[in-house]
């Protein structure tokens, strides 16, 4: 039996997992970073204060580690709690970047947090950590807070190396011990962690091309990738395996280089995109019958200076999965460019007109990756969806979504073409399916008791 | 006078109080174009692959260093060719601020609307009696207007920063809580490109500033007649059909005020196909009163399309001017056109700020005759006007 409030229980938990997925707490191209930020605080205090139970529970979803991280603080922060709370917090900080998760301990710390609860997330975060000397070089102020904060007594050399690093004469960890001769021995920099070793290698005044050369095998995937275009310049390879990178971050990573090089490297980054996306589509691949997909490559795609093309390498990141996914496949760029390598955000957003072309070949599914700012002109896209639901196809023949990137602050929502259509929020393309999946409970087909368990389903699986 | 034929008007785009309508050009004008060395170190250099001739025109508002001995210099107007007539930079006033040793920051569109103002009403050409000697011999020189950058225009900057602009597009409308606030039209997509960011250092008047603190300005979203709609073909003409409608409801409703034929248009300077011209308004009250300057070629086309939207005062102050002006600067004239008599025409020249023109003395005698005439009335038995 439905009821109002179930109603609106269900739209309140779709609004939240919206803005999670999307939302960094970053400028976005339509509003400040503060607004995002003030926007995002009331949304999970309300969702927090509302629905206790669901709130630890969206943790499960795909959600991006910024609003996971505020959650657990929220969590932590607070007493009582689900006895199942612990084990998925647990299970969330497991899957987080190292660097976030210490982050997360010294906001608990300058907050004040710090019951049992939380020292024994500390404590047992820390001890599953696979090897925290390397953390305590890496991370080393950040290390030393959370010891400091959880009460914990780290034995033998790691005290001290945290505590009193030159009380001893010489470490037996390696890489302790590498970092103690660093202070003198230009060699020994070599056996440590990039961004450490980056520090030692100015202090000697090693030239650039040098370190680079020698540091290149210690580089983590990401740091390869990062440091690929300027290392390059000073004549070292650093051997970035592109197909092996998550598929948007290789998107972002096609999106930023100059156009000439997208010309001369297109070979190798198009088998690198297409190597990404049948990875992520697993054993879905081909199973999706037709589809067309209309993607936004409008100014607006440039995100902000602090989230550079972000929307655009999503789109373009879908483009590729949507073709390893489909059988047949269309994609229809809105500034009518057919090279999706060229992709650049420029000019206005048409959104209306494109939908109407990629209806024009009827497919299976219709896909639009849009930020939702639809103006030129403003509320065609909406109409023609409309229209084309009512009169058109009012059977549904033609299954359409709206996966938008960017969390409007204003609305507290992700922006909407048209209530015909369901939109979710997108953050990585691999969450597509998922995203696809969720996008029904948005339709209003079905309610809360499927939403409810749809959601303790995946925290269960954790 | 003012003729957009040739610009295609796209759906607007709102934000906050700001509705920003683009034009778009279908073909761009190849043979006039920026002067890159005017420009100088403020945009990139214009290279025309081919040896094609070109125009060059300075717009008004830009100031370069284009004097023999390297001082900046501010363009007098809109100049077509050769920059030769300007203003130069005192670094020493206000309006003008040296950033380093070799460049300077400051208002460009000050000195030109002061100049421009100069230009168009140069003071008495005939030396009636009443008219001071600094009037006969300045005119109206310096003459400066009230205006507001576009930095100080609440909005503008991040309705500016989101703007969507449109490929081949050559222009801009830019309204204030739907009031028409300025119109910029460039003969090249790449030229506009390189000037959009510059319309947050134009003028504009107060009207437009009051107006950027009022309610937002609403989207017209489209809405589509499903009844007449039975198949996809249907539905891509209503679409097409509202974006025509909207196209045609701005330039007949919307930019009417702009498009309907100014009062003067003086031709300043011809050069090739090109014709330079100034235009003011007819300086009715209530109604839309534009400065501006246009560049047309020999077909008719709008080139070039620059103009400041007047505020209430200032067209008062300019109605004024125009009638002096229209009966050769003799107040007895201008004030029996007006329907008043000589000393209220001083008394009303006095309140818009041009009191300074009028010998000393003859103002005097006309106070005194105003306020004797006040005090008739009043002994007459009539009641005090409130204060």
């Amino acid at each position: 039996m439905e009821t109002y409030a179930d109603l609106i229980e269900c739209e309140d938990v779709l609004l939240f997992a919206n803005a999670a997925i999307t939302s960094t707490g970053q400028r976005e191209f339509h509003s400040a970073a503060g607004e995002q930020r003030l926007s995002l605080a009331f949304l999970h205090s309300y969702i927090h204060g509302n629905y206790p139970d669901l709130y630890a529970a969206t943790l499960a979803l795909d959600i991006n580690d910024h609003n996971a991280a505020l959650i657990i603080a929220n969590l932590l922060g607070r007493k009582g709690g689900h006895p199942g709370d612990a084990r998925l917090i647990a299970w969330r900080l497991a899957r987080m970047s190292p660097p976030r998760v210490y982050r997360l301990f010294q906001e608990l710390r300058r907050a004040g947090v710090n019951n049992r609860r939380t020292r024994a997330l500390v404590r047992d975060w820390l001890a599953a950590r696979p090897d925290l000397a390397f953390d305590a070089v890496k991370y080393r102020s950040a290390v030393k807070s959370a010891v400091r904060h959880a009460h914990l007594r780290p034995e033998g050399e790691l005290g001290d190396f945290l505590f009193a690093p030159f009380s001893r004469a010489r470490y037996d960890t390696p890489v302790l011990e590498a970092w103690r001769r660093a202070h003198y021995d230009k060699n020994a920099l070599y056996d440590l962690p990039y961004t450490v070793a980056e520090g030692f290698a100015a202090r000697h005044g090693i030239s650039r091309a040098v370190f680079l050369e020698r540091v290149a095998p210690r580089l983590t995937r990401l740091e390869r990738l990062r440091l690929s275009e300027s290392a390059e310049r000073d004549g070292v390879r650093t051997e970035a395996d592109l197909a092996a990178m998550p598929l948007v971050r290789l998107a972002s990573y096609v999106l930023s280089l100059a156009a000439d090089v997208r010309t001369r490297r297109r070979g190798e980054l198009v088998a690198a995109l297409r190597a990404s996306a049948a990875r992520a589509a697993g054993e879905r691949a081909g199973t999706w019958g037709s589809v067309a997909a209309v993607l936004d490559d409008s100014f607006s795609s440039f995100g902000s200076p602090v989230k550079r093309r972000r929307p655009l390498a999503v789109a373009l990141a879908c483009h590729y999965l949507l073709q390893a996914l489909a059988g047949g496949y269309r994609g229809l760029w809105l500034s009518g460019r057919a090279e999706p390598l060229h992709a650049r955000p420029t000019g206005p957003t048409p959104l209306g007109r494109r939908i109407l072309d990629a209806l024009e070949g009827r497919p299976g599914l219709l896909v639009i990756v849009s930020d939702g700012w639809d103006n030129a002109p403003p509320g065609l896209a909406g109409e023609v969806l409309r229209v084309w639901r009512r009169k058109l196809d009012p059977a549904g023949k033609v299954g359409i979504v709206h996966l938008n990137p960017v969390y409007d602050a204003g609305q507290f929502d992700v922006r909407r073409l048209s209530p015909m259509v369901p939109t979710a929020g997108i953050r990585d393309a691999e969450d597509l399916p998922a995203l696809v999946e969720l996008a029904r409970f948005a339709e209003g087909r079905t309610g809360l008791a499927e939403l409810r368990a749809y959601l303790e389903d995946r925290a269960a699986r954790r | 006078m003012i003729d957009l034929t040739g610009l295609d008007t796209r759906p607007a785009q709102t934000w906050g109080a700001m509705r920003l309508v683009p034009l778009v050009r279908r073909e761009p004008i190849e043979d006039l174009r920026l002067h890159a060395k005017v420009y100088g170190d403020e945009a990139s250099v214009v290279l025309l692959p081919d040896r094609t001739v070109y125009t060059a025109y300075v717009p008004h508002a830009f100031v370069a260093s284009w004097t023999g001995d390297g001082t900046p210099a501010a363009a007098y107007g809109t100049q077509l060719g050769q920059p030769l007539r300007h203003v130069c930079v005192r670094t020493r006033r206000r309006m003008a601020r040296r950033v380093d040793t070799n460049r300077l920051r400051f208002l460009p569109l000050h000195l030109a609307v002061e100049g421009f103002l100069a230009l168009h009403f140069g003071g008495p050409e005939i030396a009636w009696e009443e008219w001071s000697r600094q009037a006969i011999a300045h005119g109206l020189s310096p003459r400066a207007e009230d205006a507001y950058t576009g930095a100080e225009v609440r909005g503008l900057d991040d309705a500016l920063k989101v703007f969507e602009i449109y490929p081949g597009q050559c222009g801009l409308l830019l309204y204030a809580g739907d009031t028409l606030a300025s119109a910029f039209v460039v003969p090249h997509p790449e030229d506009y490109r390189a000037l959009h960011p510059t319309l947050i250092r134009d003028l504009y008047g107060e009207l437009i500033y009051e107006y950027a603190l009022f309610y937002p300005a609403r989207d017209f979203p489209a809405a589509i007649d499903e009844s007449a709609v039975t198949s996809l073909a249907d539905l891509r003409a209503e679409a097409e059909r509202h974006e025509r409608e909207w196209a045609g409801f701005h330039d007949s409703v919307m930019a009417a005020g702009l498009l309907r034929a100014p009062a003067r248009v003086e031709e300043v300077y011809r050069m090739g196909p090109y014709t330079l011209s100034r235009f003011l308004p007819s300086f009715e009250r209530k109604s839309e009163n534009h400065i501006g300057e246009t560049i047309t070629g020999a077909d008719g086309r709008t080139a070039y399309l620059k103009t400041f939207r007047l505020s209430e005062a200032q067209s008062r102050r300019g109605h004024l001017l125009s009638e002096l002006a229209a009966h050769g600067w003799n107040l007895a004239a201008t004030a029996a056109t007006l329907r008043i008599s000589v000393p209220l025409l001083a008394a009303r020249l006095e309140r818009s700020g041009f009191g300074h023109l009028l010998r000393q003395d003859v103002m005097d005698a006309y106070r005194k005759q105003l306020n004797e005439r006040t005090r008739r009335t009043r002994r007459g038995g009539a009641a005090s006007p409130p204060a």
